[in-house]
């Protein structure tokens, strides 16, 4: 089952990855990280539609998720 | 289940200074991501210039420099000669490469130093707050060109790949984009091609990177992808300008 | 090696940085210096060295600065203008602490200026030339033999403190022949440079080569560390001769390089008349060798005349050194004019009053 983790703690909230992903399941959490942004996230029932293609991981500037397949 | 993609080792692990959204970020990685899979921390030695990216020498791992504005390709002329077995490579922002430093690359490349150059063109001077680089386009805003850039008094931009592949000693020089995954990917082989070409003693290589800059631009860093991608592909067309390996005799 | 061979002064300058194991030279050219880049374009190559000439004396100090961040031995050498171009260099490797050896072989100024000999770069160089608090060893060879020996130290001195030093001559010390003898001497002791960035080697910490420090807390404490360096080098390093100082002394002469060969024989001159002068001949002008005062100020009844090939650089120097005890007074030519040892002498007999 392929999986996205993200260090929510270091996310800037850019957004890249959100459009990135094509299976739309990366979205903005509604809380503010320690930074002061609402970090990308992947809710645990979206996981499941996770293909471990790796584009949110290409994306992102500040290497915040690690892909697994 | 492995992992498959994850933080190269060759980037320290902290927090970067970068604005959310910034095109740095990702090409860090991509040179840090080139330098792991070709096994080359322990001989490589990176230049940092002046602009946003001066700190960069808190993110790399391998040995850094910090260069004086412009000079980073004298600079990293200075160890490569004296050190030939290292690999060595630039990262320099428009500013840093194409105004101050434009002797200095295109002196470099003349020469055809067996060094790597990564150019990040975002068209405008990120650091210093948002002023007209010579790579910004005509038109557009910036904090010393308020009116949209005047051709008749501010004159055109500079195309810094087409120009340095009219010189014989640049051996590799490609323009790529990191607004896209495709592009992303394609930026990557350019950056590991540019990377290898070293490796195999050959010289002068050069990616140019077109990027964004949200914050001096006045654009999300989403509208900035789209901002890239209507106005500056156009301008500065992606794509190998220079290959001295295609036909090469090995 | 024990001969003397007959060298022209910007080879010989080559030669003892070859000897010295300068391993990298990057130079461009400028009257009256070329000769040292031309002499180091036949050499290093045929010894394995790297010589290269760059696009300007600009890129030639920043290749200096990228060669000697590495731990290598390397030197750059110009003349006035191209010393101007250098100074932002020059404050990033005294700010990054790289050794490394500079030569200026001065020409008139200022802007383009002459071809001429000259002494008028004393106020930069001494002043450590480029922005910031910093300082560089300086030092002013009054002949071909005392140069090659001043540019081996240089290289030996530039490693032990972590320095940028100079050698600097005046147009005619490179254009001159003598002969010269390069002597064999044991290589000296020195630091290991564990501080270089020449790639990690599975090092597990990175070196970086910088002179930023964002946090004016961390500028000002590295600032502390390199003054305490300079205290040192004042303290060790400075060098200077005197000449005919023992007994009292009509006047005493202060000059470096040719001019002070030039006031050795106006004191000659001088001495068919009856007038004794003496000369404190700087060889380190930065530090200056303010002690040397302390040495004569008893000794002169007519106190010092800095004699200079300028407008008047080194009397400021002298004057802070005697502090108004005796009178300074200058003499000088500028422009690439030489001074003329009986103009030196009418100015002296102005001061001492003529002729005994």
């Amino acid at each position: 089952m392929p999986r996205a983790t993200f260090r929510e703690e270091i996310c800037k909230g850019c957004g890249h990855c959100v459009v990135a992903c094509p299976v739309h399941i990366i979205s903005f959490a509604d809380r503010l990280n320690a930074k002061g942004y609402k970090p990308a996230t992947v809710t645990e029932d979206k996981m499941n539609d996770c293909i471990g293609c790796g584009s949110c991981y290409r994306m992102c500037p500040d290497c915040v998720i690690t892909v697994e397949k | 289940m492995a992992v498959v993609f994850e933080k190269p080792k060759a980037l320290i692990d902290v927090s970067t200074h970068y604005c959310p959204g910034c095109t740095h970020g990702i090409i860090h990685r991509l040179v840090a991501e080139v330098i792991d899979e070709l096994g080359i921390i322990d001989k490589t030695i990176g230049v940092a210039p002046v602009g946003c990216s001066v700190l960069a020498y808190n993110y790399f791992a391998c040995d850094m420099f910090e260069a004086a504005h412009g000079r980073a390709p004298a600079c990293a002329t200075g160890i490569k000669r004296t050190n030939p077995d290292k690999v060595v490579f630039t990262y320099q922002g428009d500013g840093d490469l194409a105004a101050i430093g434009a002797a200095e690359i295109v002196h470099a490349a003349a020469r055809g130093e067996k060094i790597t150059t990564i150019f990040v063109n975002n068209c405008i001077y990120g650091m210093t707050g948002g002023q007209m680089a010579p790579t910004t386009l005509p038109g557009q805003r910036t904090e010393t060109s308020p009116y949209g850039r005047n051709v008749e008094t501010e004159g055109y931009p500079i195309r810094v790949s087409e120009m340095l592949s009219t010189l014989d000693g640049a051996y590799y020089v490609e323009r790529v984009s990191v607004d896209t995954v495709p592009n992303v990917i394609k930026a990557k082989k350019a950056i590991k091609k540019a990377f290898e070409n070293q490796l195999a003693g050959k010289g002068f290589s050069i990616v140019e990177v077109l990027s964004i800059c949200p914050t001096n631009w006045g654009l999300s860093p989403i509208e900035s992808m789209q901002w890239l991608k209507d106005n500056m592909i156009p301008y500065y067309p992606l794509g190998v300008k220079k290959d001295k390996s295609i036909g090469e005799v090995v | 090696m024990g001969e003397k061979v007959l060298m022209k002064g910007n080879e010989a300058i080559g030669e003892a940085a070859i000897r010295a194991n300068c391993a990298g030279f990057f130079g461009y050219p400028i009257t009256p210096q070329t000769e040292v880049s031309a002499y180091m374009a036949k050499k290093m190559p045929k010894i394995g060295r790297i010589f290269l000439q760059a696009e300007s004396e600009v890129a030639a100090i920043n290749m200096v600065y990228g060669a000697a961040g590495t731990g290598v031995r390397c030197m750059t050498s110009s003349s006035s203008p191209g010393i101007s171009l250098k100074a932002e260099g020059i404050s990033y490797i005294a700010g990054a602490e790289l050794p490394c050896v500079i030569i200026d072989i001065v020409r008139g100024g200022p802007g383009l200026g002459s071809i001429q000999p000259a002494q008028s770069d004393y106020h930069q160089v001494t002043k450590g030339l480029g922005h910031g608090d910093y300082n560089m060893p300086v030092f002013a060879p009054a002949s071909i033999q005392e140069m090659v020996d001043l540019i081996t130290d240089a290289f030996d001195i530039a490693d032990e403190y972590r320095s940028p030093v100079m050698v600097m001559g005046d147009g005619m010390m490179g254009q001159m022949m003598e002969p010269v003898e390069f002597k064999e001497r044991p290589a000296k002791v020195l630091p290991e440079k564990t501080w270089a960035a020449n790639g990690l080697n599975g090092r597990k910490e990175h070196n970086v080569i910088n002179s930023l420090y964002l946090e004016a807390e961390l500028l000002e404490q590295h600032n502390i560390h390199l003054q305490k360096k300079f205290k040192a080098m004042k303290e060790n390093e400075v060098r200077y001769e005197l000449y005919n100082c023992d007994d009292e002394c009509d006047l005493i002469f202060v000059a470096y390089g040719t001019t002070s060969r030039i006031c050795k024989s106006v004191i000659g001159l001088a001495a068919k008349e009856g007038i004794k002068l003496g000369m404190v001949r700087p060889i380190t002008v930065w530090p200056f060798p303010t002690e040397a005062f302390e040495k004569t100020i008893g000794k002169t009844k007519n106190g010092y005349l800095a004699v200079e090939m300028s407008c008047g650089q080194m009397v400021d120097d002298v004057r802070a050194a005697v502090l108004g005890r005796k009178p300074v007074e200058f003499y000088g030519r500028s422009g690439g004019m030489i001074p003329e040892p009986q103009d030196i002498l009418d100015k002296v007999k102005e001061l001492v009053g003529g002729a005994k």
